[in-house]
């Protein structure tokens, strides 16, 4: 019978599948990106081929435009969104099979500061990338930031403010980590809207990360570098 | 001497008003810590508070703003002062009445409302209502307080715009309200509002005045009034642009704009339309004195 409805997922070629969550994932259409979840392991896809070809490829286009002003906040948090409904479907078969770790990271937004969009935005990146993330929120001070660095033997520790008056407290958290013996044994990154290398440099940061997508290359050329060392 | 908004305005003659600077970076090199709450300060620390004031008032700042940038309920809970919230927007209205008072030039005393810190539903987690809410709170405190104008800065959304400016009309019905957003993101707000887009939504909430403040620096303010100007001739544009940007020194945020870079700015965006002129982050009573002497001297070429 001939008719003008859409397709079902299930008449669609892989290809075209993935296609499709590249478009609703960018839209922001969180059911939709369920339904497609689903239908990827349906077809056999593991949960780790469904999160880079189906999920994370489409949110480094969101993290592109994002960067390059195409997209603003409101887009790139439906999109998180959509992202997210995914990864619920997904997260609990990724451990189960044991899925590729690249490394561990803890972050958060420093003390006095509550902004978290971009801070929520890494930490999904992140953990598409392959980095196991414990986000811990805002207004972190360097305590909770070191016991939980230390608590999860975790390899990078992200950093964000938004605010002028609450980015010097990075350096807090840095100095406090040189005081204690740690500086050299954690990957620090950071990143917010008022910050910039020279920024980070000052403070004695590993980088600067400008946005979502330049935080995960950077995340990911860290621990690479890491990995050679410890070889 | 006190004056109100429309007065400064009417007796303006073809003159730009000259708002004051910023509060926040000012009260940093007055000694306030790092996640300290600024807001307390006004009841904890008045007096360091008041010498700001007043030196904008003595630079030649015409409308002072309120140190009440954070003084909504839903910021202030990050220093578990949310309770405090009329108390200290009061108390921050009144030092300013006083530096007014005192002053030798008419001024005009703002009360300023930031962002709530939160993002509107469906895309965060505010109600629209309680955000309502939580700016008449601000908003009421702040009259009694005795501020001429309420004055809501520094926002990226337009709806939040809305609900700070609904906040204020249910506290004070036919009360001056200003507005201003930050344009920091490819020219946009962080939301994807342009200065166009800002305009067309501001023009319909009865503001005296509306504009842009804060941000990158002041390329980025000047382009938000060209814009602006551009598509409309009547109405009171204010720039309050940062003093550049910041970088770090011995710990503390520096801004590299100088008062001579700040008097170029301010007779730059007075060429371009703006009606009052001020300036935000990292800027001080110095840069509001270039800025002042530059435009006083200056004849207008338009």
């Amino acid at each position: 019978m001939a008719d003008n409805r859409p397709p079902s997922l299930e008449d669609l070629t892989t290809e075209e599948l993935l296609e499709i969550m590249m478009d609703d994932l960018y839209d922001g259409l969180a059911e939709e990106i369920v339904a497609e979840v689903h239908d990827c392991l349906r077809r056999g896809m593991s949960a780790y081929e469904t999160m880079t070809q189906g999920l994370v490829a489409g949110m480094d286009i969101v993290g592109q435009d994002f960067g390059a002003g195409i997209l603003f906040v409101p887009e790139v948090l439906m999109a998180a969104k959509a992202m997210k409904a995914g990864m619920e479907v997904l997260r609990p078969l990724l451990t189960e099979t044991g899925a590729p770790k690249l490394g561990k990271a803890i972050i958060g937004t420093v003390k006095g500061d509550i902004h978290d969009i971009g801070k929520n935005l890494v930490g999904m990146m992140w953990e598409g990338a392959g980095i196991e993330v414990i986000n811990l929120g805002i207004n972190t001070d360097a305590d909770a930031f070191i016991n939980a660095l230390e608590e999860q033997q975790a390899d990078i520790l992200g950093m964000s403010a938004l605010l002028t008056t609450t980015m010097p407290y990075m350096k807090v958290v840095i100095d406090e980590l040189k005081a204690r013996g740690l500086r050299d044994k954690y990957i620090v990154l950071v990143g917010g809207a008022p910050l910039n290398s020279a920024f980070a440099e000052e403070i004695e940061a590993d980088a600067y990360c400008q946005d979502a997508s330049v935080a995960v290359d950077t995340a990911k050329k860290y621990l690479a570098m890491r990995r050679e060392e410890a070889s | 001497m006190r004056t109100t908004l429309q007065e400064l305005l009417a007796s303006a003659d073809g003159l730009p008003v000259i708002a004051d600077g910023g509060m926040g970076t000012m009260l940093f090199n007055s000694g306030l810590a790092n996640g300290e709450s600024p807001e307390l300060w006004n009841v904890n620390n008045p007096d360091k508070v008041a010498v700001i004031h007043r030196g904008y008032i003595e630079a030649g700042a015409q409308i002072v703003l309120t140190n009440t940038f954070g003084c909504n309920r839903y910021r202030l809970q990050l220093h578990k002062l949310e309770d405090r919230a009329a108390e200290l927007n009061k108390a921050a209205a009144q030092i300013v009445v006083r530096e007014a008072e005192a002053a030798d030039h008419p001024v005009v005393v703002a009360g300023d409302i930031g962002p709530s810190g939160g993002i509107l539903l469906p895309l965060g987690e505010l109600a629209y209502e309680n955000a309502v809410d939580a700016f008449e709170e601000q908003a009421r405190a702040l009259v009694e307080g005795g501020v001429d104008v309420l004055w809501v800065e520094t926002m990226s959304d337009l709806n939040e715009v809305r609900a700070a400016v609904e906040g204020c009309r249910r506290a004070a019905p036919d009360f001056p309200v200003v507005a201003t957003m930050t344009f920091d993101t490819h020219g946009h707000t962080m939301m994807g509002v342009s200065p166009e887009k800002a305009l067309e939504g501001l023009l319909e909430m009865d503001l005296v005045a509306l504009g842009g403040n804060c941000g990158n620096g002041t390329a980025e303010i000047e382009g938000v009034i060209r814009k602006m100007r551009a598509q409309n001739q009547d109405v009171v544009l204010v720039a309050k642009s940062n003093a550049g940007m910041p970088r770090l020194e011995g710990g503390r945020a520096v801004y590299d704009a100088t008062p001579a870079n700040l008097a170029q700015y301010a007779l730059n965006v007075r060429e371009l339309g703006a009606n009052i002129i001020g300036a935000c982050c990292g800027s001080t009573p110095e840069h509001i004195r270039a800025m002042n002497v530059a435009l006083r001297n200056s004849v207008p070429t338009a």
